[in-house]
């Protein structure tokens, strides 16, 4: 029989945010208690949510999988499963099988500096890792977060940014390209952030998500201030379909992103990022 | 071909399609022409074979031609042979169910596929399966519908004493002659067959036959005419291990030369043997309350295939030739430690406008590696 | 309240809305969740009522229909154009070639032409209003406008195929009429949706489901040309049924006046 986790599950949901005019954040419990129990993921995974009747879409987990709350997923309407999610309401069903891929090197940043650099909906799949490090606060160095988006509107978390830049040793910068009146953060792309960062040379790995072209513009910059190649990962989208290395769909050069990634350490990935056509 | 190998007779021939009916292969599928071309169809018969029948491909054309002789494997290969029998072109994986209160069920399809014997792989469909094996079996998530529908087959390969203008089977080395992934191999004479076994399946099927051992110049006759076969092949890649060369030449502009005169219709990678891509999808029931998950052969060469919503990241055919091209002859190595391309030349023959691979990997060779 | 639905007729053959008809059972389960509230050629009229969802068949090639097409697009918040002519004019929107216009064509046909009005061209629904949602096909496929109805009542925006004929003939192992015999089938380019019936019959295709995406037709149609077909041969390959389609529209003029 194919693994128990690649048939879906019955998920209900349990609570539905609009964060932004297309961002929606919904709150996922698992109905069958055995499976909910067992279930779970590390921080940068993914699962395949399925809206019934028309198809399946990888979204990243954004809760702590070591919290006990529900299971947590922000997505943005783009596609037709995603806008078909978008109304969906408390109470409604879909189904969810994974989680699925390699997530956060939790590890290799235990003890080190963390800079936590994303753009736009790449803030969703580093938040489990930023919560999961605010959890257990002694085993992490400075956290410096940096998050930037297209227009002021399109912020989400304001107050979760403002509660996480209380927390001792923690920075928090946000950007807008495009700011507006009401804005009291910073203009301009995440990049322009870094400068204003204070990131630590020494013992710092970074993670990054977001559009590639905003990641390919970071990295020369990290590179620049001295943090190690190898302390740098970066977390990679494509169409995926079955989650599974099956479909051929997520392929960038060699990799599979459903499995290899979505988290790449920098080096290995390297050739490819922003690269047209792969 | 072993110490073992036994001759059976063509006179005789009907014996194998008894043994193997009497092993308890209900369907034994061979190669019949049809439509104008060699396709695998359940036979009952020996005559069923296409004897005398000789293809005659080209870039972009495929003719079969009838003449007086015996042999019924005198031909190198159709558009298919096992991918379909393996990886079903479209298939059900799973439905869902929706109660009238909202509750979702979900069940995985069921298949039995019956036992099934195959009479007349070739060497690059055997090495093709192969691949495809560590594809779909042999990753982190087995794959249950294609490990069942494999476990159900016995291959009987035949060695390949007719290549076709467009193979270049010993330039991968893959073939022509039958050496591995078969229950049992197969090289045709005017007289008979030899054959070998490949597995404990193979061996028994031949112990059930009871046959007399090929003479020595039995063999030596087989070995003329792969030899044969092996030196009339005309096409080559340009190497074993293309990876590193292709890599270096993602700029180059014959990228864009064959993106004008390729169609992106995605026939070659429907009639390639190692293409595994496709797409998933789900058909609801009218009445909404139940729906049928598929999946289906899909293509590298479609806008689906990289389409994320937002944007589709190879929206030209430039893009999308080289993604095919550097997969197939490049990142394949990295992914399953060889090429992806077995060297049936199935591409060359079945693309409506003749696109050679072998020549566009020689072009692309030919330019100077990106700055 | 169940979902409205409307059928409009426009210049055309009535094939497509024979499609919904012929779909026979289906329909009638379409009954129980919809509410069926025009469709002249299945009994309902009221072609003004507000409506969620409104399939338009045809192309507009009177006056009195660009007009009417305007009231069909204001009372839907849905409108799906089906068929060759609602999305491309169709097999009457050759006339689009005549430079002289239809004058000529209706004075030589008809013994009474004055009782003819037509306008000089025969367009897609598309070139006159918003279209949500372009289903293809001389006729179209049933299955795809139900399925497309399904996903609507889903609260998801249908998918529709756009990939190329051959695909689908590859997948039922239908043997390619092009390599074996020759024959100049228009599968490469052409919009998938039909189930590949005609190369099932040995036939090639003839484009009635309109281009696919990403078509390249010029190295198609000069394989044509290698095949014997001569230039004015080609030109109507591409100007048959989906003359007005974007890439079979150049294509077939690029072949017009000779070899491009």
């Amino acid at each position: 029989m194919r693994e128990p986790t690649d048939l879906p599950w019955e998920a209900r949901i349990t609570s539905r945010v609009q964060e932004t005019r297309d961002i929606f954040s919904l709150k996922l419990e698992l109905v069958d208690p055995g499976i909910r129990a067992a279930y779970r993921s590390y921080p940068g995974q993914y699962n395949m949510l399925y809206l019934f009747g028309v198809g399946e879409v990888p979204i990243s987990i954004v809760s702590d999988p070591d919290d006990d709350d529900p299971l947590e997923h922000t997505i943005r309407a783009v596609g037709r499963v995603t806008h078909g999610l978008e109304r969906l309401r408390v109470g409604d069903t879909l189904g969810l099988r994974g989680p699925y891929g390699r997530g956060w090197p939790l590890q290799a940043a235990q003890g080190r500096n963390v800079v936590v650099i994303s753009g736009g909906l790449g803030c969703a799949p580093v938040v489990s890792m930023i919560r999961y490090m605010l959890r257990r606060r002694d085993d992490y160095g400075q956290i410096t977060i940096l998050q930037g988006v297209k227009h002021s509107h399109d912020l989400i978390w304001r107050r979760q940014y403002q509660a996480w830049e209380k927390i001792r040793d923690v920075q928090v910068l946000l950007a807008a390209d495009q700011g507006g009146p009401q804005w009291p953060f910073s203009v301009g792309n995440v990049t322009v952030l870094m400068e204003r960062a204070n990131i630590p040379p020494e013992d710092t790995v970074a993670v990054l998500c977001g559009p590639e072209p905003m990641m390919k513009a970071a990295i020369p910059r990290l590179l620049a201030q001295g943090v190690d190649p190898f302390h740098i990962w970066l977390s990679i989208e494509r169409n995926m379909q079955c989650g599974i290395g099956h479909c051929g769909h997520c392929q960038v050069g060699p990799h599979f992103i459903c499995q290899d990634g979505p988290v790449f350490r920098y080096p290995d990935i390297a050739d490819w990022i922003d690269r047209e056509g792969f | 071909m072993d110490e073992h190998t036994v001759f059976l007779p063509r006179a005789e021939a009907n014996r194998l399609l008894e043994a193997l009916a009497g092993s308890g292969f209900g369907r034994i599928l061979g190669p019949v022409a049809r439509d104008g071309t060699l396709l695998f169809q359940p036979i009952k018969d020996w005559d069923d074979l296409p004897v005398g029948v000789r293809d005659v491909q080209q870039p972009g054309s495929y003719r079969l031609q009838q003449q007086d002789d015996p042999r019924c494997f005198a031909w190198a290969n159709g558009p298919q042979a096992l991918k379909p029998l393996t990886f079903t072109p479209r298939e059900i994986i799973w439905r869902a169910q929706r109660s009238p209160d909202g509750a979702l069920s979900f069940q995985a399809a069921q298949d039995d596929p019956e036992p099934t014997a195959v009479i007349g792989v070739r060497a690059c469909d055997l090495a093709a399966l192969d691949l495809q094996e560590r594809h779909f079996m042999h990753g982190r998530f087995p794959d249950p519908w294609f490990r069942k529908r494999r476990e159900a087959l016995f291959l009987v390969g035949v060695s390949c004493a007719h290549p076709a203008e467009t193979c270049f089977c010993a330039s991968t080395s893959d073939g022509p002659a039958i050496t591995r992934g078969h229950d049992l191999g197969m090289a045709e004479l005017d007289e008979g067959y030899l054959l070998w076994a490949g597995t404990q399946a193979g061996k028994t099927l031949l112990e059930r036959l009871d046959l007399d051992e090929a003479t020595a110049s039995q063999r030596r006759a087989v070995e003329r005419e792969i030899h044969q076969a092996t030196v009339t092949q005309k096409r080559t890649l340009p190497g074993r291990h293309l990876k590193q060369a292709l890599y270096e030449r993602l700029q180059a502009g014959h990228w864009a030369d064959v993106g004008e005169r390729c169609l992106s219709c995605g026939n070659c990678t429907a009639v390639c043997p190692t293409c595994f891509c496709h797409m998933e999808m789900d058909e609801p029931a009218l009445n909404g309350q139940s729906s049928e998950h598929l999946r289906q052969w899909s293509s590298c060469f479609n806008a689906e295939h990289s389409f994320m919503g937002h944007f589709i990241v190879r929206s030209d055919t430039r893009l999308r030739y080289r993604q095919w091209l550097t997969h197939k002859l490049g990142s394949w190595h990295e992914q399953y430690g060889r090429s992806g391309c077995v060297g049936c030349g199935r591409c060359i023959t079945w693309c409506p406008v003749g696109i050679d691979i072998t020549a566009e990997a020689h072009a692309l060779l030919q330019e100077t590696p990106d700055a | 309240m169940k979902p409205r639905v409307s059928v409009h007729k426009f210049s055309s053959c009535d094939g497509c809305q024979l499609a919904f008809i012929n779909a026979g059972p289906a329909l009638l389960e379409l009954a129980e969740l919809v509410d069926i509230v025009h469709f002249a050629e299945a009994g309902p009229m009221d072609p003004d009522a507000p409506v969620d969802i409104a399939f338009v068949e045809g192309s507009i090639s009177t006056q009195e229909e660009a007009v009417r097409i305007r009231r069909v697009r204001e009372s839907a918040r849905y409108l799906i154009s089906i068929g060759a002519c609602a999305t491309a004019g169709g097999l009457q929107a050759l006339r689009n070639f005549n430079a002289q216009g239809v004058g000529d064509w209706t004075r030589a046909i008809y013994a009474r032409p004055e009782f003819i009005e037509s306008l000089d061209t025969a367009s897609a629904i598309s070139a006159q209003v918003k279209v949500d949602l372009e289903l293809w096909g001389c006729p179209v496929n049933a299955q795809q406008v139900f399925t497309a109805i399904r996903r609507l009542l889903f609260g998801a925006l249908p998918f529709v195929d756009n990939e190329k004929v051959c695909q689908a003939c590859k997948r039922q192992g239908i043997v390619c009429v092009l390599v074996t015999r020759g024959t100049p089938c228009l599968g490469p380019v052409t919009r998938t949706g039909c189930g590949a019936i005609c190369p099932a019959f040995g036939r090639d295709c003839y484009g009635c489901f309109g281009p696919a995406e990403n078509p390249n037709t010029a190295p198609l149609a000069r394989r044509f040309q290698g095949l014997g077909l001569m230039p004015e041969d080609i030109a109507r390959r591409f100007h048959f049924i989906n003359s007005q389609a974007p890439g079979f529209l150049e294509e077939g003029l690029d072949w017009d006046q000779g070899t491009p």
